[in-house]
């Protein structure tokens, strides 16, 4: 039993040193020479960082193309869904506000328009992309609001448009930051 | 076809095509047979030198469960304190606090347990430090300790009659080295290119283009997703672990990391077969785990692709499915597959919410998580496996009237009652942990802990029953995966939760490497024409069935109180 304990001891520390010192400088070292040097790619407007590719962003101007409701606020300082079941009475409620703030905002849209995405929360609550559907429905007041030309406007939603990967897995999505940015660009 | 489809059957070929050859790998490699990967010999004798481990010495089986036990035992304890004084030791740039005494011993036992149910919140709960010298560090060991556990017990049956099974610490060094080191390199290095963080940068700070201000957590992520995938593990760098956009950044890497959890299951699977030489054998095994992986995924992808009744009645397009805790770029197709492989392997990551799911997913994630033995957990699986097979061997034995045999050993009295035990220890943790918790709430709503009963649970009726369902089932089957919605950073849950992890974790190791232990030691029976063969379609299907009766027998009153009488009034 004895020598069982002091091989454990030493081998537990051995195994320290490769597993969680080695490991990972390694990977955290090779990893420097990928786009944001492995702290998460950054975006920059100006010399300012703007936001991260990868994490949503809260949007609610009428002029910017909004994102999935979120259940931190767009705050990655943490994550999490709404973990909310689905006939939970007041999570219904919810949804319903949700269509009506966007019929509110959006002029002439009909509700069997509009995707389950927009109106429910994303896992993470930094979920950065909406369906192609969803930014579909924001583009007529994305346009009013910008007194730009509607086929402008789509042109750079299918622009950002992300196909399916390698074009036949998964679906397709829309970056939100990405288009919002291209709109400030005009 | 449909893109969101054609993604999940690629997703499966492909775990096949590199699973399969990974098995045949992993038999050479614990047979001590000549591998390619030999060049890391000197890498290993170092290891058993500097811990001074002599790997010729023999070990039975009760030698091999000592040496697993005492090394798991002291991780315990060198996480636990590590864990509460994180706030006061390096490496914490966000400044997290130390962790209180009951989260520590649930944490500790968790990880420690290959189950990685976690009480605590990734970006808030944990330092730099604890994320990788304890979590970390135990995702590799916990898992190298399952495998190293499931190669004992393939010993066991290799040679005719033998009580010498090798040397754990041989099979445990090994499966780090010559598998879950270099495949999380590979796989670590990949998310990292893909966007996933791995540099030890702290917190950042910026103005969002709306003006607001913005926090962002990061860390060495990709290093900590990469094991706890390959080891099936399953706890998160983040809170909302895979869901998130730096743990899982795109539809090509939710692929990858949906392989890499599949892959060591299904190879020990086949390394069994290879190993004692019945290639026929793993493959029947291999059969009964898939068909019960498409029993499960079917069914959960059509109530999530259909998408939540109560929206479509709102008048919501349910074109996308449901989307309620799910993410895009994944869509429903590829988050329900996730939520059946990591419920039946006992990974219990997730890329959706499971508790946002519809009710009959429920249903189908917690049966995958009360039968645990559909590929399974890494090496565990097997074990939890083989208790069914012992369990159908007797009754088959009974119907034709023989003494029951099982690879030219005869299974007796005491194997069976060590085989009837693990069996209902299951639903004895699970069914007596939901009750004494339900019992809690109804009638100790007001007791003054972090957080109090009557709030625990995030939605109320049939579905606030199946949070609480969950959270034991999960625990038992040491997935970690939960309905996330549940209260449950308190003492009970804490306390009740590391319980049933600790007993549902090692009680079912040594069992199933007693049974083997016992039955190798045997003498051995060559094979007649009145032997009952386990490598046939009959045997198969009689295994099966055993193991649909077993968990229906035990789990159809609680399914049907929580998931089922949801969607039936839904």
């Amino acid at each position: 039993m004895k020598k069982y304990i002091i091989q454990s001891i030493r081998l537990t520390l051995v195994l320290l040193v490769l597993l969680c010192v080695i490991y990972p400088i390694t990977v955290a070292f090779i990893g420097k020479m990928s786009k944001g040097n492995g702290g998460g790619e950054k975006i920059t407007k100006n010399g300012k960082t703007v936001g991260y590719v990868l994490l949503g962003q809260s949007f609610t101007k009428p002029q910017y193309f909004w994102g999935r409701p979120s259940a931190v606020a767009y705050n990655a300082a943490g994550s999490a869904g709404s973990n909310k079941g689905p006939s939970n009475p007041d999570y219904l409620k919810e949804v319903q506000t949700r269509i009506d703030t966007l019929l509110k905002y959006n002029p002439g849209l009909k509700k069997s328009d509009i995707p389950a995405d927009m109106v429910t929360a994303s896992g993470s609550g930094l979920d950065p992309n909406i369906s192609e559907q969803g930014a579909a429905i924001q583009i007529q007041r994305v346009a009013a609001a910008r007194k730009i030309d509607v086929k402008k406007v789509k042109e750079l939603v299918a622009m950002n448009t992300l196909k399916p990967f390698m074009g036949v897995f998964g679906p397709s999505s829309v970056n939100v930051l990405k288009l919002n940015l291209a709109l400030d660009e005009l | 076809m449909n893109t969101e489809l054609t993604g999940i059957i690629a997703t499966f070929l492909l775990t096949l095509v590199i699973a399969i050859p990974l098995g045949k790998y992993l038999a050479k490699v614990f047979a001590g047979e000549k591998v390619w990967t030999d060049f890391l010999k000197p890498l290993e004798t170092g290891i058993y030198k500097l811990s001074g481990i002599n790997v010729k010495e023999q070990m039975n089986w009760k030698q091999q469960m000592k040496a697993l036990l005492t090394i798991n035992i002291l991780w315990l304890f060198y996480g636990f304190f590590v864990l509460i004084f994180q706030d006061k030791l390096p490496f914490n740039p966000d400044g997290n606090p130390g962790m209180t005494p009951d989260l520590a011993f649930n944490t500790i036992i968790s990880f420690v347990a290959n189950c990685n149910l976690q009480h605590y919140s990734g970006e808030s709960g944990v330092s730099y430090l604890t994320q990788q010298f304890v979590l970390m560090f135990l995702q590799f060991v916990s898992a190298a300790t399952g495998i190293a556990a499931a190669v004992v017990f393939f010993k066991a049956f290799r040679d005719k009659t033998t009580t010498q099974l090798g040397n754990f610490w041989e099979f445990f060094v090994k499966s780090i080295t010559r598998l879950l080191l270099p495949l999380s390199v590979i796989v670590a290095l990949i998310l990292t290119f893909n966007g996933t963080p791995a540099s030890y940068e702290g917190k950042d700070k910026f103005i969002s283009l709306q003006g607001d201000t913005v926090n962002v957590s990061r860390g060495p992520a990709a290093q900590m997703i990469a094991i706890k995938h390959l080891g099936t593990n399953g706890g998160g760098y983040f809170g909302a672990n895979s869901a998130h956009p730096f743990e899982n950044p795109s539809y090509f890497t939710n692929m990858v990391e949906l392989i890499a959890q599949v892959i060591i299951p299904i190879a020990m699977v086949i390394a069994f077969g290879y190993f004692i030489r019945r290639k026929k054998l793993a493959w029947t095994i291999f059969g009964v785990m898939t068909i019960g992986l498409f029993m499960l995924l079917i069914p959960m992808l059509s109530s999530e692709l259909g998408g939540n009744p109560a929206l479509a009645k709102m008048g919501i397009s349910q074109s996308t499915g449901a989307m309620e805790g799910k993410e895009v770029r994944f869509g429903p197709a590829a988050s329900a597959y996730w939520a059946t492989v990591t419920t039946i392997i006992s990974t219990g990551s997730v890329n959706s919410m499971h508790d946002s799911t519809m009710p009959m997913s429920g249903t189908w994630q917690l049966l995958g998580m009360m039968i645990n033995s559909f590929y399974g957990g890494c090496g565990v699986g097997l074990l939890n496996y083989f208790i069914y097979l012992i369990v159908a061997v007797f009754i088959s034995g009974l119907m034709v009237g023989r003494t029951p045999e099982f690879l030219g050993h005869k299974v007796e009295a005491r194997e069976i009652k060590i085989a009837a035990m693990i069996t209902l220890l299951s639903p004895f943790l699970i069914l007596a942990g939901t009750a004494i918790a339900s019992y809690i709430f109804t009638s100790h709503g007001d007791a003054a802990w972090a957080v109090q009963p009557k709030n625990w649970l995030n939605n109320p009726g049939f579905h606030g029953f199946s949070e609480m369902l969950y959270e034991m089932t999960s625990s038992n089957a040491n997935n970690g995966s939960g309905f996330e919605g549940l209260g449950d950073n308190n003492i009970f849950w804490n306390l009740s939760t590391g319980i049933v992890i600790f007993l549902g974790r090692f009680l079912p190791i040594i069992g199933p490497v007693a049974i083997a232990g016992l039955l190798g030691a045997k003498k051995f029976i060559p094979e007649s024409a009145g032997t009952l063969k386990t490598d046939t379609k009959t045997f198969a299907l009689m295994t099966f069935a055993v193991i649909l009766v077993l968990n229906a027998l035990s789990y159809f009153p609680a399914l049907a109180l929580g998931p089922l009488a949801e969607y039936f009034t839904h």
